[in-house]
């Protein structure tokens, strides 16, 4: 019957491109992280606890959209984290150094943008791999955060600067409802405007890409340039939440926004993937978590749930991948 | 060709002048840094990062990244440190093979996943990184082995010598560094790994078994970031779950890259390793001499990082255009 099946798709390509899809991946592990949970503990199935769960991973779901965009061109950050910890650090030094609040803000986003361009720069213009340069400007930012606020926790915000995450619409807090916007205009660009298709061509073959009259450095430098814009806004977002800055918030952070987009289904060698599989697979992260968290489970033994599952997302999307080309 | 392309062609040379250059500007400005109790403190601080980075460099010559490694060391500290506790009087030499084989399994880990399911190195290692530091916390509960459990002679490995007043540690580094050296430069396996850095796809047509070397690579790798869990413990003293080993794999890097291994595979070689480690390690002792905060070191480190990348691919453009120039 499976192989009648299976011969019944080879016939029929439309059919077979919307059900051989790694999206579906990760609807189905949705699904099943979330009877998991509700099978670990009664009081999970609470939609206003899912979403006060879910605020705490906004930043990073923000970020995982934009690097989305960056796998599908063939490229990747991993600095992401140490752009998040640098742009709050830089936010609570200028803002203690007596600058008012938009101004703060203003120089926090200019400079994860100056970041994002370091990047983009030396990768556009050097051609220096981007995987090796980003683990390389990692160290580079979080040690300059460090060496701006050593030890310290800058603090000190207004009172209506702290807790975003506590301000609300219905039972949805802002974060989420950002992060969903933002989702949608993201998806939309990319899914139905000339700039996605740009986008698919370039991760597909950047070569055939330039010679199409792509400006391919050009693109990838303003996705390098998103990315540290982005990072910037996820670390004024991290330090309204916790209400001080350090150097070391977000450690660690690159292994949960590269899992997002991974179980969404995106290619890691570009060309493939969307906003829709790494949306869903922000709330597989959120609900995982929150239900590890309600099992009892240690965050740090969390860990090896959510190394596992990068590898595991991996090697099913591949696997996917190698199927449909078939 | 002129004096300056040659130069760019022996990269041990150039990371050299660094280092002699950084020596003289930190003798002038504190003349204590030339005593010997300076050098004793570099040459203390290395062979951990030493050990590991003669795998890393076997791996990244092989075209690959391990950032795993910092967490390997962390489990086999972990469950070397559980074995002291439950059998204090163990011997070295046991202790050194329980770590290795702790650290080579993992190693081996990787590689099969990078292999078997070829997928980029550094995200198969990124998802291990957490998966083993997971591990480390659900094997030892969350406690720190402490000071008093490990033993007296574990202790005294990285304390005291048997040769000219020369740390046992820093011998026993030596001796894997000679090791890689000769296994990379004077045995067929190891013209292999260059061969299967330069050209995969060449190197698997000349008949060489590309999956075996990689895996190989990945498995040293393993093992001597599990030795390093040894000298860790013997070194500190104390193994922490939340704090051995974290970030240690970039500095790894740092080391590699800046002594000139290339990071798209096929050349490096052991003694520009050997001075990349020993530059971290001068800049180390050096920050307190020339009066710079401790906090910077992490910011000059990825800033070196970074200049080394860059140094790399501007160095691969001139020599294209030299083959090119010398053709026609």
């Amino acid at each position: 019957m499976f192989n009648k099946f299976a011969i019944y798709l080879s016939e029929n390509p439309t059919l077979r491109y919307w059900i051989i899809r790694p999206e579906w991946v990760a609807v189905i592990l949705l699904i099943i992280s979330i009877i998991a949970s509700i099978q670990l503990s009664p009081f999970f199935a609470d939609l206003a606890f899912i979403m006060d769960s879910a605020t705490p991973y906004v930043e990073y779901g923000l970020i995982a959209i934009i690097l989305t965009l960056i796998i599908i061109s063939g490229e990747i950050d991993l600095s992401i984290a140490s752009m998040i910890a640098l742009t709050a650090v830089i936010f609570g030094t200028v803002y203690n150094a007596g600058f008012g609040m938009p101004l703060s803000v203003f120089i926090a986003l200019i400079s994860g943008v100056l970041c994002g361009l370091f990047n983009g720069i030396l990768v556009t213009k050097l051609k220096i791999p981007s995987i090796i340069l980003t683990i390389g400007t990692l160290t580079l930012y979080r040690g300059i955060a460090q060496s701006l606020a050593s030890d310290f926790s800058l603090g000190g915000y207004p009172s209506w600067f702290i807790g975003i995450d506590y301000r609300y619409v219905g039972i949805i807090p802002i974060p989420v409802i950002i992060f969903t916007v933002f989702a949608l205009i993201v998806g939309f660009i990319l899914s139905s405007t000339i700039y996605g298709k740009q986008l698919y061509l370039i991760g597909t073959n950047p070569i055939t890409a330039k010679y199409s009259g792509i400006k391919v450095d050009r693109i990838k430098l303003l996705l390098f340039t998103l990315s540290g814009l982005i990072s910037g806004v996820a670390g004024v977002l991290t330090t309204s939440r916790l209400a001080v800055a350090r150097f070391n918030m977000a450690t660690g952070a690159e292994l949960e926004i590269v899992l997002m987009v991974m179980l969404g289904g995106t290619y890691i060698f570009g060309g493939r993937g969307n906003i829709f599989g790494t949306f869903i697979a922000f709330w597989i992260v959120v609900i995982l978590r929150a239900g590890l968290n309600v099992a009892r489970i240690k965050i740090e033994s969390q860990l090896t749930i959510l190394g596992a599952m990068l590898i595991i997302a991996i090697i099913l999307t591949n696997y996917i991948y190698a199927k449909s080309q078939k | 060709m002129n004096f300056f392309d040659r130069f760019l062609r022996i990269r041990e040379l150039g990371i050299f002048s660094i280092i002699v250059v950084l020596v003289i500007i930190a003798s002038i400005i504190d003349p204590r840094f030339l005593t010997i109790d300076s050098w004793r403190a570099v040459f203390l601080a290395i062979p951990l990062i030493l050990v590991m980075a003669m795998g890393q460099m076997m791996v990244i010559i092989c075209r690959h990244v391990d950032i795993s490694i910092g967490s390997t060391l962390a489990f086999s500290a972990i469950v070397i440190g559980l074995v002291f506790i439950h059998y204090p009087g163990i011997s070295l030499w046991l202790s050194l093979i329980i770590t290795s084989v702790v650290g080579l399994i993992m190693g081996l880990i990787n590689g099969f996943i990078v292999t078997r399911f070829n997928v980029h190195s550094i995200i198969v290692t990124l998802g291990t990184l957490s998966l083993y530091r997971g591990l480390v916390f659900i094997v030892s509960g969350g406690r720190q082995i402490d000071r008093n459990d490990i033993p007296e002679h574990i202790v005294l490995f990285s304390q005291t010598s048997f040769l000219f007043s020369i740390p046992a540690i820093l011998i026993f580094s030596a001796i894997i560094v000679i090791i890689t050296h000769l296994l990379m430069r004077h045995s067929v396996l190891g013209r292999e790994i260059y061969a299967t850095g330069s050209n995969p796809v060449a190197a698997h047509l000349k008949g060489i078994n590309v999956t075996k070397v990689t895996l190989f690579c990945f498995g040293v790798c393993g093992m001597l970031a599990g030795i390093a869990g040894l000298f860790y413990a013997s070194r500190f003293g104390y193994v922490n779950p939340g704090v051995t080993g974290v970030g240690i794999e970039f500095i790894v890097i740092a080391g590699v890259i800046i002594g000139g291994t290339s990071i798209t595979g096929g050349s490096g070689s052991v003694l520009g390793t050997f001075l990349g480690i020993l530059l971290l390690g001068i800049i180390n002792v050096a920050l307190p001499v020339l009066n710079i905060p401790g906090e910077f070191q992490k910011a000059i480190y990825g800033l070196i990082i970074v200049v080394a990348l860059a140094l790399d691919q501007l160095i691969i453009y001139r020599m294209k255009k030299l083959s090119v120039s010398s053709n026609v």
